[in-house]
C-alpha cells in the first residue's frame, strides 16, 4: 500500500515544477536500477515460497486425473470433513462476531477497572499455541475432569465429538473479530452515539443504526478472517478430536489422514479445496482493502 | 426553558473538574460558558446535557429536577465540536434521525421528511438534501449538526465548541448567522467557547470559568468593563497589570503618588490592573511615567511596553498610531478606568 502511494505521488510532484530533469528522478524514489532489484528480489521470493507451492498444490490435485479428484471428494469420509468444516465455521464464526463486537464495544466505548487485562485475555489465544488450547479443553471437559460427572449426567459430549471441536475452534479464533473493531472503534469515538442517544435514541437504536453501520466493513473483514481460520485450524482441532474418521474428521484432519496413508492425490484434492477457500477469501478482503480503505486504514495489520 | 444548576460537584476518579458550581440560565437567553481548557466548561455542559452526571448536586429544568434524568428524557438538542454526523446517512437522513428513532408520537413519513427539509432551508443549505457529510465543508457540517439538533424541538440548544474546527472566517460567518437563528426560533442556547471575542459577541451572557469554577457571570458588558477577579481581567480582553502600594487612599508607585485614589482598599501592597488602551497621556507629577522599550503596530493603534519608573515592571499601553514616540522616549499617562486587587 505504502509503494502504491508513493508511486501515484511522483509525477503529480514533479509536474507542476517543470524543472526536474531525466526521466522524473524524483527525491522521493529510488533510482531505477535500484528500484528494479529490489522489486526482483521480492518478485523471486514471493514466487518460490507461495505462488509455487500453490501452484503445486493444484497441479498435484489434478494429477491423477479428475476421477481420482472427485473419488476424494465424493467419499463418504471426505464429503464428512467437508460437511463438519462448515458445521463448524457456520457456528464458531457467528458466536464469535457477537462475542467479538460485544468485547470491542466493551474496551473501545467504556471505561472501567480491568480493562488492559481483558485486552490481554483477548489476546490470550494468538499467543498460546493452538495444541495448547486443545489440551486445555481435553482436561476440562475429558473423562477425568471434575465437570466430567455433570456432563455424563445430562448425557453430553464435548471431547472427541463436534462440540468440543466448536470450543476449541472458537477459542483459537476468537480474537480475530475483536482485534480487528477494538482499534477502528477506538479510533471512531464516541462521539456518534452520543449524537444519536441525545436525540433520543435508545442505547438499542444507537448501536443498530450508528455503531453497526460505522463498522460494517471491519466487521466484515475480521469476519472473513476469523473464517479463513476457523475452516484451516489444524492444532487444538486435532487435540480434541479424536481423530474419528466420518464423525470427528475435518478438512486439514482428513488431509493430515489421507497424507499419512500415502494417498497424496487425494490428500491434495482435499488440500487444494482448502486452498481454494483461502484464495476466495484473500479475493473478497483485497476487494474490501481498495473499495474500503480508509475505514480498514484505522485497523492494525496481522 | 429556565435551568438550574445548583450546587453541582464533578469528580472524574477522584479528579474535580467543577467544585460547587451554581447558575441560573434564562429561558430564552443565548449564554456562553468561557474558560481556558481545563476549566470545566465542557464538563458543565455535558452534565447540563446528562451525557454525565455529577457527582453532588443537582440540575432543574424549570421545576423538574432533571438530575438523574437520562439524556433521552432530557430532550435537549446537543452540538458537537467536530460534528459528529452519521457518515452513512444522507443530510436529509442526519437531520430525520432524531424523529425517526422517536417510539411515542413518531410522526408520518411525509411528515419528517416536510420537517427536516424546513430545517435544512433554515440553515440555508437546500439542494445538499441528498449529499452526504464527507462531501460538505466543515462550515456546513456544522450547519447541518445544528439543524439536526433542532428536528427534535430541544427544550435547550447545547453547543460545545460549535466553531472551534472551523477556520477564522466561516467562524465569523457562523457566529452572525446562528445569533440571526436563535433570535428567529427563541431557544435557549448554552455555547461553550474559549474564544472571548465569540463569547462577547454572541452571548447574551457570558459565563468565565476557571479551574472547576465560575469566576463571573455577566453581560458582556458587565464583565468587559467591571470584570470582578485579575483572573476575568486577565482572561476577557487586554490586559496591564502593575504593582502599587496604597496609603492613606492614595496609589504610589515608585515612592511617587500617580494620581489615583481609591477610597475602599487597606493600606499596603495592592496591584493595579487597566486596559492598555484606556488610558489618557498627560504632563504633570501625579502620574505613571515610563521609558518606552519595545513597541509594534496593532491594528489602528500602536502597542508600547514601558518601563515603570526603574522598578523593572512592564506594562503595556496603546499609542494612537501617528504617535511620535519612539524607543527610550518618556511616556506619561493614567489609566481612565482601573480596578485594584489584593496582592497576591
Amino acid at each position: 500500500m505504502a509503494t502504491d502511494r508513493l508511486a501515484l505521488r511522483t509525477p503529480a510532484a514533479t509536474a507542476p515544477s517543470g524543472t526536474v530533469s531525466g526521466g522524473g528522478a524524483s527525491p522521493t524514489t529510488e533510482r531505477p536500477l535500484v528500484k528494479w532489484t529490489l522489486i526482483a528480489i521480492a518478485a523471486i521470493f514471493l514466487a518460490g515460497t507461495l505462488l509455487l507451492p500453490l501452484i503445486t498444490v493444484f497441479l498435484q490435485a489434478f494429477a491423477k486425473g479428475p476421477g481420482v479428484f472427485w473419488a476424494t471428494v465424493a467419499d463418504p469420509d471426505g464429503a464428512a470433513a467437508i460437511e463438519l468444516t462448515l458445521l463448524v465455521a457456520v457456528i464458531a464464526v457467528p458466536a464469535n462476531l457477537v462475542f467479538g463486537v460485544c468485547a470491542a464495544w466493551a474496551i473501545a466505548k467504556f471505561d472501567f477497572r480491568g480493562k488492559a487485562f481483558l485486552i490481554t485475555l483477548i489476546d490470550l489465544p494468538f499467543s498460546v499455541s493452538p495444541v495448547v488450547s486443545g489440551m486445555i479443553y481435553v482436561i476440562l471437559f475429558g473423562s477425568s475432569s471434575f465437570l466430567a460427572p455433570l456432563l455424563q449426567s445430562v448425557g453430553l459430549q464435548i471431547t472427541f465429538a463436534v462440540p468440543g471441536i466448536v470450543l476449541a475452534t472458537i477459542f483459537v479464533t476468537f480474537p480475530f473479530v475483536a482485534r480487528e473493531l477494538i482499534p477502528l472503534m477506538q479510533d471512531q469515538g464516541s462521539g456518534d452515539e452520543e449524537a444519536a442517544i441525545s436525540l433520543g435514541a435508545s442505547g438499542w437504536q444507537a448501536f443498530w443504526h450508528v455503531t453497526l453501520p460505522n463498522i460494517r466493513w471491519g466487521l466484515l473483514y475480521g469476519v472473513l478472517l476469523c473464517n479463513a481460520r476457523a475452516m484451516g485450524e489444524f492444532g487444538a482441532v486435532s487435540v480434541i478430536s479424536g481423530h474419528i474418521r466420518g464423525v470427528t474428521n475435518t478438512m486439514p484432519l482428513h488431509i493430515e489422514i489421507l497424507y499419512d496413508s500415502y494417498n497424496f492425490a487425494g490428500a491434495f484434492a482435499m488440500a487444494s479445496l482448502l486452498a481454494l477457500l483461502a484464495l476466495v477469501t484473500l479475493v473478497l478482503k483485497t476487494f474490501l482493502e481498495f473499495r474500503f480503505g480508509d475505514e480498514l486504514a484505522a485497523t492494525r495489520r496481522h | 426553558m429556565d435551568i438550574r444548576v445548583q450546587n453541582i460537584r464533578k469528580e472524574f476518579s477522584q479528579y474535580p473538574a467543577l467544585h460547587d458550581v451554581s447558575l441560573n440560565i434564562i429561558s430564552g437567553e443565548l449564554i456562553a460558558l468561557l474558560g481556558p481548557s481545563g476549566s470545566g466548561k465542557t464538563t458543565l455542559l455535558r452534565l447540563i446535557a446528562g451525557l454525565e452526571s455529577p457527582t453532588e448536586g443537582a440540575i432543574f429544568f424549570g421545576e423538574e429536577d432533571a438530575s438523574y434524568k437520562s439524556v433521552q428524557e432530557r430532550h435537549v438538542g446537543f452540538v458537537f465540536q467536530h460534528y459528529a454526523l452519521f457518515r452513512h446517512m444522507t443530510i436529509l437522513e442526519n437531520v430525520s434521525f432524531g424523529l425517526r428513532v422517536r417510539r411515542s408520537g413518531r410522526p408520518s413519513n411525509a411528515e419528517i421528511r416536510k420537517r427536516a427539509m424546513e430545517l435544512i432551508e433554515l440553515v440555508q443549505l437546500p439542494g445538499l438534501e441528498g449529499r452526504y457529510p464527507a462531501q460538505l465543508s466543515g462550515g456546513q457540517r456544522q450547519r447541518v449538526a445544528l439543524a439536526r439538533a433542532l428536528a427534535i424541538e430541544p427544550r435547550v440548544l447545547l453547543l460545545d465548541e460549535p466553531f472551534g474546527a472551523l477556520d477564522a472566517q466561516v467562524r465569523k460567518e457562523l457566529r452572525k448567522w446562528l445569533r440571526e437563528i436563535h433570535d428567529r426560533t427563541g431557544h435557549t442556547t448554552v455555547f461553550v467557547t474559549h474564544d472571548q471575542e465569540e463569547a462577547l459577541e454572541l452571548a447574551d451572557r457570558l459565563v468565565v470559568m476557571s479551574q472547576g469554577k465560575i469566576e463571573q457571570v455577566g453581560t458582556p458588558d458587565d464583565v468587559y468593563d467591571r470584570p470582578n477577579s485579575p483572573f476575568v481581567f486577565g482572561f476577557i480582553g487586554e490586559s496591564s497589570c502593575l504593582p502599587v502600594t496604597v496609603e492613606h487612599n492614595e496609589l504610589w508607585v515608585g515612592g511617587r503618588a500617580i494620581g489615583l485614589s481609591s477610597h475602599d482598599a487597606a493600606d499596603g501592597p495592592a496591584l493595579l490592573y487597566f486596559r492598555p488602551h484606556d488610558v489618557e497621556l498627560i504632563e504633570g507629577d501625579a502620574c505613571l511615567a515610563g521609558v518606552v522599550v519595545a513597541s509594534r503596530r496593532v491594528g489602528g493603534t500602536r502597542r508600547v511596553e514601558l518601563e515603570i519608573g526603574g522598578q523593572q515592571q512592564l506594562v503595556e499601553i496603546d499609542l494612537p498610531f501617528d504617535h511620535p514616540a519612539g524607543e527610550k522616549s518618556r511616556i506619561a499617562f493614567r489609566p481612565r478606568r482601573w480596578r485594584l486587587f489584593p496582592a497576591r
